[in-house]
């Protein structure tokens, strides 16, 4: 089946576009939520990460913070 | 024992992977990430050929020129050393060690750090060095920017949208960026108040920022702020590489043939002391470096 992915973004932030990018290539569906229009949902990231970088990427409740192909592609099995 | 190994993929470090993998030269690309800088810019608007175009985007159509040929890459891996021993060079990464003919160091450049107390610890708790990506998640709450150059006017101007007040933190006399942002800056003293003169001692918190210690004029001062964006400007990575002459601001010495003081190595983009800092000046300094590795090769003795 296939994980749920949400992806925890800023419109302009360029590695939460690179995030997003090779989860496109790699024909994995997430959803895409945008931290600085919806402040719950930055309130919710903060809170589960402890951090407040951007991206942060939810595979399946495991939290990466941060562009990290290596962590992505293991979480996703890649 | 490589022909070639590229330390880097920027726009430099690609560009040099591309020209040699075409001299069909056996080499291996290193490197942290891919784009480098260029992955972090925003909008740019004079790369030949590209009327407009992200970095995100830009970074790539690099990544995907490079991708087109087999050139086997280390992605995530960091050169932790490189040294010329009798027999080649070695590099030393944090997962492992390799040996080349010839080494391109196309490393780039970082952010460059505070180094006081509370920078480590808050670092994504509220510190960021990237305010293009951070900056909404501080809407209508106090910030201070560290800096005074183009980048810190710059991360002021984008927050000055979204933060209740915005302290622009500057260690000189006078903001030193470009007159138009500055006088934006001026112009919106309501919510940015510019401190002169001013240095910041230490960070402090619970889990995220609460608190800047702040020196003016050789008097403490301590600022309630959430956010801290640090723009104090960009050093090269070229530590791991001791052996090769570097400037006073550390960039590593080219001739016009990317040629450093170490035969077999060669440097190129803005690791180097190459005049202007430029991602289509970073790709053709690649190229050139490159061709120089090609020649050296060609009369290579071990």
């Amino acid at each position: 089946m296939a994980k749920k992915v949400k992806v925890y973004s800023t419109p302009m932030c360029p590695y939460c576009i690179r995030a997003k990018q090779f989860l496109k290539e790699n024909a994995v569906s997430f959803e895409d939520i945008d931290v600085s229009s919806d402040q719950a949902a930055a309130e919710e990231m903060i809170k589960r990460s402890g951090q407040m970088g951007v991206p942060v990427i939810d595979i399946d409740g495991e939290l990466i913070v941060g562009f990290d192909k290596d962590k992505i592609k293991k979480a996703l099995g890649l | 024992m490589y022909d070639l190994i590229i330390i880097g993929a920027g726009p430099a470090g690609i560009t040099a992977s591309i020209y040699a993998i075409r001299k069909s030269i056996g080499l291996l690309v290193i490197s942290k990430d891919i784009g480098g800088q260029a992955a972090w810019s925003g909008d740019i608007e004079n790369y030949t050929g590209y009327q407009f175009i992200s970095g995100p985007e830009l970074t790539s159509k690099f990544e995907e020129h490079m991708r087109k040929y087999d050139i086997s890459l280390k992605e995530g891996e960091e050169a932790l050393e490189v040294r010329r021993g009798q027999d080649g060079i070695t590099v030393k990464t944090n997962k492992g060690a390799y040996e080349a003919k010839t080494v391109i160091i196309a490393s780039g450049k970082r952010s460059r750090e505070l180094d006081i107390p509370g920078e480590k610890e808050f670092k994504n708790r509220g510190l960021t060095y990237c305010a293009t990506c951070d900056g909404p998640l501080f809407a209508g709450k106090d910030v201070a920017v560290i800096g005074g150059g183009n980048s810190a006017l710059d991360a002021a101007l984008q927050l000055m949208r979204i933060a209740r007040r915005v302290y622009l933190i500057n260690i000189v006399s006078r903001l030193t960026g470009d007159p138009v942002m500055i006088e934006k800056i001026q112009g919106s003293d309501d919510i940015v108040c510019v401190m002169n003169n001013a240095k910041v001692r230490e960070i402090t918190g619970d889990k995220m920022v609460r608190m800047i210690k702040v020196e003016k004029n050789g008097k403490a001062e301590t600022l309630a702020v959430e956010g801290v964006f640090v723009e104090i400007g960009l050093i090269p990575n070229s530590a791991f590489a001791p052996d090769v002459a570097k400037n006073s601001l550390g960039e590593i010495k080219v001739d016009a043939f990317n040629q450093t003081n170490i035969p077999g190595i060669f440097a190129a983009g803005d690791v180097t002391d190459v005049p202007e800092k430029q991602i289509i000046i970073a790709a053709g300094e690649g190229s050139k470096a490159a061709l120089t590795a090609f020649r050296y090769l060609n009369s290579y003795k071990p």
